[in-house]
Formats: C-alpha cells, sequence, structure tokens
C-alpha cells in the first residue's frame, strides 16, 4: 500500500488546527472551494495516481460510514 | 423537446428554426437494377452519403474497387453539423484528392483559448512545430465538404451514386446482405457482397440488424447558431466559463468560411428548445456575447448529446462506420473525424478480403480497432462534457476551484477540459508487431504515420504523406539510410529516405520524429499506420510483419 496511514507528520495537532484555521470565517459554499482546491493542489503535489486513488478510496469509506444512521 | 432531445450535433434541424435550405441539390436517375428480373449483385454497397460514406466509396474506388453508395435525400441541406476537421482528416482527404480543396476553402486553426468570466486561463497550440503538409484544423461548413466529396466521386469511374435511393429492408445472409430499396418509382432489390451502414446517427440500419447503443445521455441543452458577420476575432477556438454575457454557462466561439461564426452556448437542463431557437430570443444572447447587433442567422438549433457506442461495428456482412456506430459530444471535434479515420481503416481491409489476399477474419480487426478508437473518443468526449457541464454540486465546486486555481497553478490548466481535440487513436492490435529493439520517436506500432517534410530527387519539397499517397497508399517498407529493395516482399512499396537515397531528410525532422536511426525499416499499412519497426530489418522480418498485418 503506497499511501502512508501510519502518522507522518512531526506536529499532528498543529496540521490539524492549520486545515482548521484556513476554514475559518468562511461560508460553506467558500469552505466547499477550499476543500476542492487543497486536494487538488494535494493531489499534483503527491503526483502518484494510486496513492490518490487509495487515499480516495479510503475517503469515500469514511463518507459511507458517516451517512449511516 | 423529446425530438430535440435525440438528435446528435450533426443531425437533421431541430425544432424551432423550421425545415432546412437547401445548399445544394443533386438529381435522382433510374438505375438498370430497378429493371431486372433478379436482383443485381454488387461487391460493396455503402448506405449514406455524408462526408463518413463519400470517403469511403473515393478511397475503394481509388483501390480499384465498384461501389454502390445509396442516399435516401438528393440534396446537401445547410445546418450546425460538423466544422472542425483534424489534420489526419486532412491526410485522408488529400490522398482521396480533395484535401487541398478542403484546405483552401477551409480556415485553418491552431490555438485555443479557455477564458473563465473575462480573464484569460490558458491558451494551448495543437501543432506548435512545422514540416507538416497539414494543419492542426481547418474549419469548414459541412455541405462544403459534402460537396467536394460529390465531385470527387463524379471523377471516378467505381462509384454509382444513387440519391433518393433509401434503404427500407435488409435480409442477411451467410455470404451476402439482400437489400430492399425505395425510390420515388417504387421500390427494388440488390444484392450486397458487404454492406457498409454510414447512414448517421439516426441509422435506419442499425435498427434493421437489432443492434443498440450502450453510453450515456447528458442532460445539458446546447444552442448552436450560425451568424454572418463582419469581424476582428482571431482565428482562434475560444470557449468561455461563466463569461460575463451568460452568466454561469459556457460558450463557445468559432470562425468559419464566408464570415460566418459558430457560437455554441450552453443553456442547462431544463431549457425550452422551441422557446430557445427562435431568433427574437437568440439574438439578444448572441448581441450580449459579441457586444453588437450586426450579424445575420445562417442556422439556429438546440440539442443534446450522448457519448455510446454499438457493443460491436461488425454484424456479418453488415458493417457500421461513423455516427452510426458511435457517437460523442461535440466538444472535442471527435465526430465527423472519427468516422473518416474509421472509413480509412476500413477501405484497404474490404479491398484485400474482396481481392481473396486476406480472409473475412481481417475484418474482425476492423471492429478491434476502431472500438479502441471509439472508446477513446467517447471517453475524452465524456471527461469534456462532465467538465462543461458539472453533474453535481459537488462536481461544480471542484470544477470551479479547478479553473481559479488555474490561473495560479501551473498545473491546474492541464486539468481545465474545455474539449481535447481529436487526434488519431494509436492502435493496441494483433496487426502490428511487438518491437523487439529499443526506439525513440513517436513512430510506435499502431500509430497513425507521422509526416515530415522529405526533399524529392528533383530537389523538390515533398511531405511523407504525399510520397506514401504517390505510392498507391498500399503496404510501404519505409527505410533510413538503407537499401528497403533487398527486403521488401513482392508487391510491397519502398520509400529510402536517407543522404544516397530517393528522398532526403534535408531537416532531419524525420530522423527526430521517427526515432531513425541508418538501417531502420518502418512497414506501413496502406491506411499509413505502423505495423512494424525493425532496427536490423531482414526480407523474413519484414515478411513475417507483412503476414501478421493482413490476419487475425
Amino acid at each position: 500500500m503506497p499511501l502512508v496511514t501510519a502518522s507522518n507528520l512531526a506536529d499532528p495537532d498543529a496540521a490539524y488546527r492549520m486545515i482548521v484555521e484556513a476554514n475559518r470565517g468562511l461560508s460553506e459554499a467558500q469552505s466547499a472551494a477550499l476543500q476542492a482546491a487543497a486536494l487538488l493542489l494535494l493531489a499534483n503535489h503527491v503526483g502518484d495516481a494510486r496513492v490518490l486513488q487509495e487515499a480516495l478510496a479510503l475517503a469515500r469509506e469514511t463518507a459511507l460510514e458517516a451517512a449511516k444512521p | 423537446m423529446a425530438e430535440t432531445s435525440q438528435q446528435g450535433a450533426r443531425d437533421a434541424p431541430a425544432g424551432g428554426s423550421g425545415a432546412s435550405r437547401t445548399v445544394f441539390q443533386f438529381a435522382y436517375q433510374r438505375s438498370p437494377d430497378q429493371d431486372r428480373k433478379e436482383p443485381q449483385s454488387h461487391p460493396i454497397v455503402i448506405v449514406g452519403a455524408g462526408p463518413v460514406g463519400l470517403s469511403l466509396a473515393v478511397d475503394l474506388a481509388q483501390r480499384g474497387r465498384r461501389i454502390v453508395l445509396l442516399d435516401d435525400a438528393d440534396r446537401i441541406g445547410e445546418g450546425s453539423r460538423a466544422i472542425c476537421f483534424s489534420k489526419r482528416a486532412l491526410e485522408v482527404w488529400d490522398r482521396l484528392g480533395v484535401g487541398e480543396r478542403m484546405r483552401a476553402k477551409g480556415v485553418e486553426w491552431k490555438v485555443g483559448k479557455v477564458f473563465l468570466g473575462d480573464g484569460l486561463v490558458y491558451g494551448f497550440d495543437l501543432l506548435p512545430e512545422d514540416g507538416h503538409k497539414m494543419p492542426a484544423f481547418i474549419n469548414l461548413q459541412q455541405y462544403y465538404a459534402e460537396k467536394y466529396l460529390v465531385e470527387r466521386v463524379a471523377q471516378l469511374p467505381g462509384i454509382d451514386l444513387r440519391w433518393r435511393n433509401k434503404v427500407t429492408g435488409i435480409d442477411r445472409g451467410n455470404d451476402h446482405v439482400r437489400v430492399t430499396i425505395d425510390t420515388p418509382e417504387g421500390p427494388y432489390r440488390i444484392v450486397a457482397e458487404y454492406l457498409v451502414a454510414c447512414d448517421g446517427a439516426r441509422s435506419a440500419l442499425r435498427g434493421m440488424v437489432g443492434a443498440d447503443f450502450i453510453g450515456e445521455t447528458f442532460e445539458d441543452q446546447f444552442l448552436i447558431a450560425d451568424v454572418r458577420m463582419q469581424a476582428e476575432f482571431p482565428t482562434e477556438r475560444w470557449f468561455w466559463f461563466d463569461p460575463p454575457f451568460h452568466s454561469g454557462q459556457s460558450a463557445l466561439l468559432h470562425r468559419q468560411p464566408d464570415d460566418v461564426w459558430r457560437i455554441d452556448l450552453q443553456l442547462g437542463p431544463e431549457a425550452d428548445a422551441k422557446e430557445e431557437t427562435r431568433p427574437e430570443r437568440v439574438r439578444p444572447r448572441i448581441a450580449r456575447m459579441l457586444g453588437h447587433d450586426a450579424f445575420d442567422f445562417e442556422w439556429i438549433s438546440l440539442y443534446r448529446f450522448q457519448c455510446r457506442r454499438m457493443q460491436r461495428f461488425l454484424h456479418g456482412r453488415v458493417i457500421f462506420a461513423g455516427d452510426a456506430a458511435h457517437q460523442v459530444s461535440p466538444f472535442g471535434a471527435r465526430g465527423a473525424n472519427s468516422g473518416l479515420e474509421d472509413g480509412e481503416n476500413l477501405a484497404w481491409k474490404l479491398d484485400l478480403v474482396l481481392a481473396g489476399s486476406a480472409g473475412h477474419g481481417l475484418l474482425e480487426s476492423y471492429d478491434l480497432e476502431r472500438v479502441q478508437a471509439a472508446d477513446d473518443n467517447i471517453g475524452h468526449s465524456t471527461r469534456s462534457t462532465d467538465f462543461i457541464a458539472p453533474h453535481s454540486p459537488f462536481e461544480r465546486t471542484l470544477r470551479n476551484a479547478t479553473l481559479r486555481l488555474a490561473k495560479r497553478a501551473d498545473f491546474a490548466k492541464r486539468m481545465v477540459n474545455a474539449g481535447r481535440l481529436s487526434t488519431p487513436t494509436a492502435y493496441d492490435t494483433p496487426l502490428s508487431t511487438p518491437d523487439t529493439e529499443a526506439w525513440t520517436g513517436r513512430a510506435r506500432p499502431g500509430t497513425a504515420l507521422v509526416d515530415a517534410p522529405l526533399v524529392d530527387e528533383t530537389g523538390h519539397a515533398r511531405f511523407l504523406t504525399e510520397v506514401f499517397a504517390q505510392n498507391g497508399c498500399r503496404f510501404t517498407l519505409l527505410t533510413y539510410g538503407a537499401n528497403g529493395a533487398q527486403s521488401a516482399p513482392p508487391g510491397v512499396a519502398v520509400v529510402d529516405i536517407g543522404p544516397q537515397a530517393g528522398y532526403r531528410d534535408a531537416t532531419g525532422a524525420f530522423a527526430q520524429r521517427w526515432g531513425a536511426e541508418p538501417g531502420a525499416a518502418y512497414l506501413l499499412r496502406p491506411d499509413g499506420y505502423v505495423a512494424a519497426r525493425m532496427k536490423v530489418p531482414s526480407a523474413a522480418r519484414v515478411e513475417a510483419a507483412l503476414a501478421r498485418a493482413q490476419a487475425m
């Protein structure tokens, strides 16, 4: 599995906070636009279709779980 | 409305604009076949005298075949049909004797620009190098293309073109097809060894063999208007996302000959066809786009489109080509161009099969190769359409994020998809001999002949595409710094390129594009596609590649 799922950031709390702060004060639509842009930027940075595929598959799994009653 | 939604971009006129005006008129003539007691047998019957059927007929006639070409109309109508013809299509037409005429009348272009709002997102150049006979694209009204082809047909003895001959039924046998035809003077029958259906998106033949389409229909509706005006826009393809004159939708502007401009406006899924095609409704939209009102309408129609194909293009002795076999959205100019590529793929195979030098199995390779191409075209066309008309709020958010990023980050420009324009598909095919040596260059087996500028023995500039055509578009051994005659089997044409050879590669473009080192040889199929390439050619290797390219 080329996707790194083990902790890979020196300061995970700070990274999480960064994402929260980037979205602060944005409307729902603006926030959605931000997520989309960030996803595209990071996908390009990773530059590996297999990693992207695995990341999206795992993300989709969590999304489907979120929709369960 | 229901009627309109079923139509492809190259179909008959949509509701709202009335019947199409006749641009060119032809005459029905009684055929001696109509007076025979027993149905006359013909080796090849082509149904549909559109660009695909006409070009296929010319190709086969130039190979010495006799063809009956049937069309249910007797005129060429105006209308918003194909306008963008690709470099590959022009190369095909060139060897059919009409390429230069098409080019002379057409408007050449190669640059496309994509705008978001009123700002440029990016521009692309479809042919950034010199040394090709034909340009990346020309824009030409389909009725001119058809007229030039009809005139070419008249110059060839082998084609019997019958207007107002409508196929009403077929009866398929193992080695023939019985065809019932209706005419203004009543019905008659003929027998075809092979029947090629080039009868367009609403192919009646498709129904007669009981074949269905697989693929999807898109909900968004697009308005096409061809307007006549004097304008200063450059000869480029301009595409807008969310332009100030057509908020929230897309728009396309393209130049055609005779001061005619193609305008394509996205209207969304809910638009009312009858209402939206009323000239008094369309005029203010277009005036907003152009910033003035000094134009006349040539044509207005509203359409939805499909990206779909038949499961198989080969149904025994009935063979499907062009829109009858596959349909795409217009973004990418992949409709008519891919139909013409179907024709060039089929012509030489049908010729060899009828000559008895290849088995019926060779026609299976038409199915295999052109289904691959259709899937390639449908894939590109579907992605473009999804980008232009997103399916969900999320897709719209993602699309808009891509457009906004493109102004700031280079990678996103390549994701902006306002149509990926037609290029010939490289075939992954058993007719190709796999490489056994390491190669550079673009001439991978299965790819279309890449043009290059050459100089002949008399010092005249000749293009490789012309040299190939001049040899009769047959199997050709192309060598670089070698003597092809030493390894070419009988019947194979030889083109030697090199300092001492018949053609010189004065600019080095051939060597670079084909990855050629001295001693190299390439076997070309009769459609110009690369069958094999060899760094150390021998008679045995060429013989084996030749056998492979004719059997399946």
